[in-house]
């Protein structure tokens, strides 16, 4: 028989089955929904950095036609407690091995009694229209008396600074240290040793739709369904069962279409709590739709470290001792605790053998934004530091930057490969897979080898033109845990219907996972329902962040479907009176082997094995055709890659010119190619603005400076070169399907690839651009040094 | 507050009345009164391009116009571009190029892109790339969208 296998779709570029409704304009973000007799509510936030509440009066406000109700953060204190955090408590294997000393600061739903930041929630109005609650909120009666704003973190942790939370008696709310080795022999006895200082700035997910939160309360059976923009809604559910003191069967937490996330909405925020909670106490319907200002000043920002960095080599460029101490600037709040801290740490040995290591980090608060995971959480600040070091290690002792990273490389032969160190999740790092310096030389030979470079670079320079080329490897731990669940089942119409705690964001999850459900079961895709981001389906999930989904919901999806298949196959045999052995699943039936026309159906199977009087399931068997599973990882999988760019400096604008950039990237088998390409390019993009548009930016008051799309620039199509991204695909041993994540891979090397690049290019004027974003403005002042 | 007016335009070929403020957006006006939540708002201050809508036959930002000033224009929307079920070539060529992600600026990147390609014959890629720097995408990297708008203008249809 020539008829074409159902299976298979893992490794093709499936169309999307989210394009249609996307591209009709029929999607449904939150800011499309509509639910009878909702009001609108809005935030009165504050315009300090630092100051105590003194007053807050309502009566005007409340006098705005159309305005329904209005409270301040002190009344909301009383009703509801701070957000619980989720990445906080460490696990057991990290927290013996790593020195810390944790003591995050609470984060009341609204501020009650100081702000502590620029855009800092004090109060919410709720009205008719967006515009009237607007209205309403100009129309808020506040007093403040303003505090000193502290606003350098390395100020901050100082201890005769003014303490943003006096509870915990300092801003230095985290500190921890791992080592491995003997970092100090080994550097005292270095023939060669470097420090530098390396900032790595502030900027932030910035998806194209801000957040917004929409809920309804139904008073008939004491339940809650809340919309939120959001890649967590388990989490969001968890926190509002807690916080409202309900059931979580008794709330409903779906996140619809959204218009990206990238990280910025990978926890919960105030906002999911409150909104719910207004629309209990009102009794009509919420919404909220953050505008962009307020994005800006209010959604978690990112990166935002300075690193003191040391590093011991010998004359052959063998690293034999690195040394990294680096301080957070958290912003006001910590949101997820110190995990994205600890993960830059955990990043800074990248595809390197070192074998002494010491780092030491601080956590400091300061009247900001709170600072919380952006894709590539903690890793490109680790990546420019290593990848800066490294060409710093080559110039120093006239080498070439490609040549120092090969020396060092740990080769495939050394896999799996043991860091060392533990990863976040406990258990020790291990580089389970890939060939790191055959990704390094593709990438060298993909953008027209070094010599080549060398010789045109030289033959520019004489012409008065500046070339430079930038290299970037990584490593990323991808697939994290702790779980993710999945439900399958077969319901009475023979169709697969899967449910996973994946929260799509635009990767193409539901094509994603119709694939690899498609393959598990040997069924025609059509023949898969896929159902995300959404608790009334699955009992326990934990949402897409972390480059984890692709990993973690296939596998708990493939669990499951083990365990229903197991269920079908005993069905099937009992209604074909065969042996279990001798059946297949194949195009949504079960057949004898051989025997083609000796088959049932899925349907049939299903409705075999309903409960009931007409049930035909074999005898002490359950009824139904439903399992859920939940993965639990043994630890992350290891994504990796190398980039190599070419660059060009404009002398009189300092403008950096990007001729070629391109990624060799390794995330094990792709389950779609086409989604896997596009999400790596997206990233690098992403990794592109960081490195050389996109800052957020504060003055000594603590007055954000960037708060709009005309300040804090999104890189354009024009300016965006070309990217050429190479795909290595070797499987993971860590999981059937040989799949690592990538979501978050393509944002990690840019910036360090551009500042190295530009570096080189500059070369002649002895400049290092060891601090980001690199700025037209630093680029020209090179020419003039 | 002041005084609701009346505005009506036509969207998409239908005539539509509805009662705006005249501090109401033309955005709003669409999106919430309309009912027309294909155009999306991505800032509302007339960076990102993600409101781009059609205004008499020319892209315009629906988040730095005032419903009033539509009043008796002819809007195109990306709600009209389909025909029946039939996708527009376009619309077909942004899924063939995976063009979006998200989804969040595609109605934008659309009416920006037609308009483009109606105004400018011959589209080198410098210009398609300029030319769609009208709008910001977070998620794809422009590429695949640079390639939809390439296929499209070459494709002789304007
Ligand atoms: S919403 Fe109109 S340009 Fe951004
Ligand atoms: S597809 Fe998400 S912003 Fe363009």
């Amino acid at each position: 028989m020539t008829a074409a296998s159902p299976a298979g779709y893992i490794g093709r570029s499936v169309p999307r089955r989210e394009d249609r409704r996307l591209l009709l304009g029929q999607g449904s973000y939150v800011a499309d929904l509509v639910l009878p007799g909702m009001v609108h509510a809005a935030f009165a936030r504050s315009q300090l950095a630092h100051a105590r509440i003194v007053s807050v009066d309502f009566a005007r406000a409340l006098a705005e036609p159309g305005a329904v109700f209005a409270l301040g953060g002190a009344e909301l204190a009383r009703e509801m407690p701070p957000i619980g955090g989720m990445q906080v408590t460490a696990p057991k294997g990290w927290a013996e091995r790593v020195d810390h000393r944790i003591t995050l600061p609470p984060q009341n739903l609204m501020a009650s009694d100081r702000v502590r930041y620029v855009g800092e929630a004090f109060a919410v109005v709720c009205a008719d229209s967006r515009y009237a609650a607007e209205d309403a909120v100009e129309a808020i009666d506040a007093g403040f008396e303003p505090l000193p704003a502290v606003v350098d973190p390395e100020a901050a942790s100082a201890p005769d600074a003014a303490v943003i939370h006096p509870d915990l008696g300092t801003n230095a709310v985290a500190e921890l240290h791992v080592e491995k080795g003997d970092v100090a022999a080994a550097m005292a006895s270095a023939p060669h040793r470097i420090r530098r200082r390396i900032r790595h700035h502030r900027y932030a997910a910035m998806p194209l739709e801000c957040r917004g939160v929409a809920a309804e309360y139904d008073r008939r059976t004491d339940s809650l369904t809340v919309w939120s923009s959001t890649q967590v809604v388990h989490w969001v559910r968890k926190e509002l069962a807690f916080a409202l003191g309900m059931a979580e069967e008794k709330i409903r937490v779906l996140a619809p279409d959204v218009g990206g996330g990238f990280g910025g909405k990978g926890h919960v925020y105030p906002e999911d709590l409150i909104i719910p909670w207004l629309a209990r106490r009102i009794g009509r319907p919420v919404r909220w739709v953050e505008d962009r200002h307020e994005h800006i000043l209010n959604a978690a920002h990112s990166r935002d470290n300075i690193h003191d960095a040391e590093i011991g080599f010998d004359d052959t460029g063998r690293i034999l001792a690195f040394r990294d101490d680096f301080i957070v600037d958290s912003g006001a709040y910590s949101p997820v605790g110190a995990g994205v801290a600890y993960n830059t740490t955990a990043h800074l040995l990248g595809p390197y053998h070192i074998e002494n290591f010491a780092g030491g980090t601080v956590v400091a608060i300061t009247n900001k934004t709170p600072n919380a995971p952006y894709r590539g959480a903690g890793r490109p600040e680790a990546v420019q530091v290593t990848e800066r070091l490294m060409d710093i290690v080559a110039d120093t002792l006239g080498m070439e930057p490609a040549d120092v990273r090969l020396r060092n490389m740990i080769g495939p032969e050394r896999m799996p490969y043991d860091v060392g160190l533990p990863y976040r999740d406990g258990v020790p790092m291990t580089y389970d897979s890939g060939d790191y310096p055959a990704s390094l030389r593709r990438a060298i030979d993909e953008i027209g080898g070094i010599e080549a470079f060398r010789e045109r670079q030289e033959k520019a320079r004489a012409e008065g033109r500046w070339l430079g080329l930038g290299l970037g490897c990584y490593t990323e731990g991808t697939g994290v845990g702790p779980f993710e669940g999945a439900t399958v089942k077969v319901d009475a119409s023979g169709k697969i219907v899967v449910s996973t705690g994946a929260c799509p964001i635009g990767q193409g999850h539901e094509t994603v996972f119709a694939q690899v459900t498609a393959d598990a079961w040997n069924v025609p895709i059509e023949d898969v329902v896929v159902l995300l981001a959404d608790t009334s389906t699955l009992t326990m999930g934990y949402g897409s962040i972390a480059s984890r989904s692709t990993v973690t919901s296939s596998m708990a999806i493939g669990d499951a479907s083990d365990k229903v298949k197991a269920k079908v196959l005993a069905v099937a045999a009992h209604l074909l009176e065969a042996s279990e052995a001798d059946l297949e699943l194949r195009d949504g039936r079960v057949a004898v082997k051989g025997v083609p026309d000796m088959a049932v159906s899925l349907r049939e199977i299903a409705a075999a094995a309903a409960p009931g009087w007409l049930s035909r399931r074999p005898e002490g068997s359950e009824a139904g055709l439903e399992a859920t599973s939940y993965y639990e990882p043994p630890t992350v999988t290891w994504a990796y890659a190398s980039n190599a760019a070419i660059v060009e400096i404009e002398p009189d604008t300092g403008r950096v010119r990007i001729e070629r950039y391109v990624e060799v990237h390794d995330a094990g088998r792709l389950v779609n190619p086409g989604l896997a390409d596009g999400q790596v390019k997206g990233g690098l993009v992403q990794g592109l603005g960081g490195a050389l548009y996109e800052s957020i930016e504060y003055d000594e008051a603590g007055q954000l400076l960037t708060g709009s799309f005309a300040d804090y620039l999104l890189p354009t199509a024009a300016e965006t070169p070309p990217i050429e991204v190479v795909h290595m695909e070797t499987p993971t041993p860590l999981n059937p399907l040989g799949v690592k994540g990538l979501g978050e891979g393509g944002a990690i090397a840019p910036p360090v690839v551009i500042a190295n690049a530009v570096t080189d290019a500059l070369k002649p004027f002895g400049v290092e651009f060891n601090t980001l974003p690199i700025r037209w403005q630093d680029v020209r002042a090179a020419f003039d040094s | 507050m002041t005084a609701k007016r009346s505005v009506t335009v036509t969207v998409n070929g239908e005539t539509r009345t509805g009662e705006a403020e005249p501090r109401m957006l033309l955005s709003d006006f669409l999106r919430d009164t309309l009912g027309l939540t294909g155009t999306h708002v991505g800032c509302e201050h007339g960076i990102c391009g993600a409101c781009t809508v059609h205004v008499d036959g020319e892209a315009a930002r629906s988040c730095l116009m005032l419903a009033v000033q539509a009043d008796g224009a002819e809007i195109e929307t990306v709600e009209g571009l389909a025909d029946g079920e039939t996708l527009h070539r376009l619309q077909q060529l942004f899924s063939k190029h995976r063009a979006l992600q998200c989804g969040f600026c595609t109605p934008g990147m659309l009416m920006t892109a037609l308009d483009l390609v109606r105004h400018r014959p011959n589209l080198t890629e410098a210009e398609i790339r300029s030319g769609m720097a009208a709008v910001l995408c977070r998620c794809t990297g422009y590429e695949g969208i640079v390639h939809a708008v390439a296929e499209y203008a070459s494709g002789g249809e304007r």
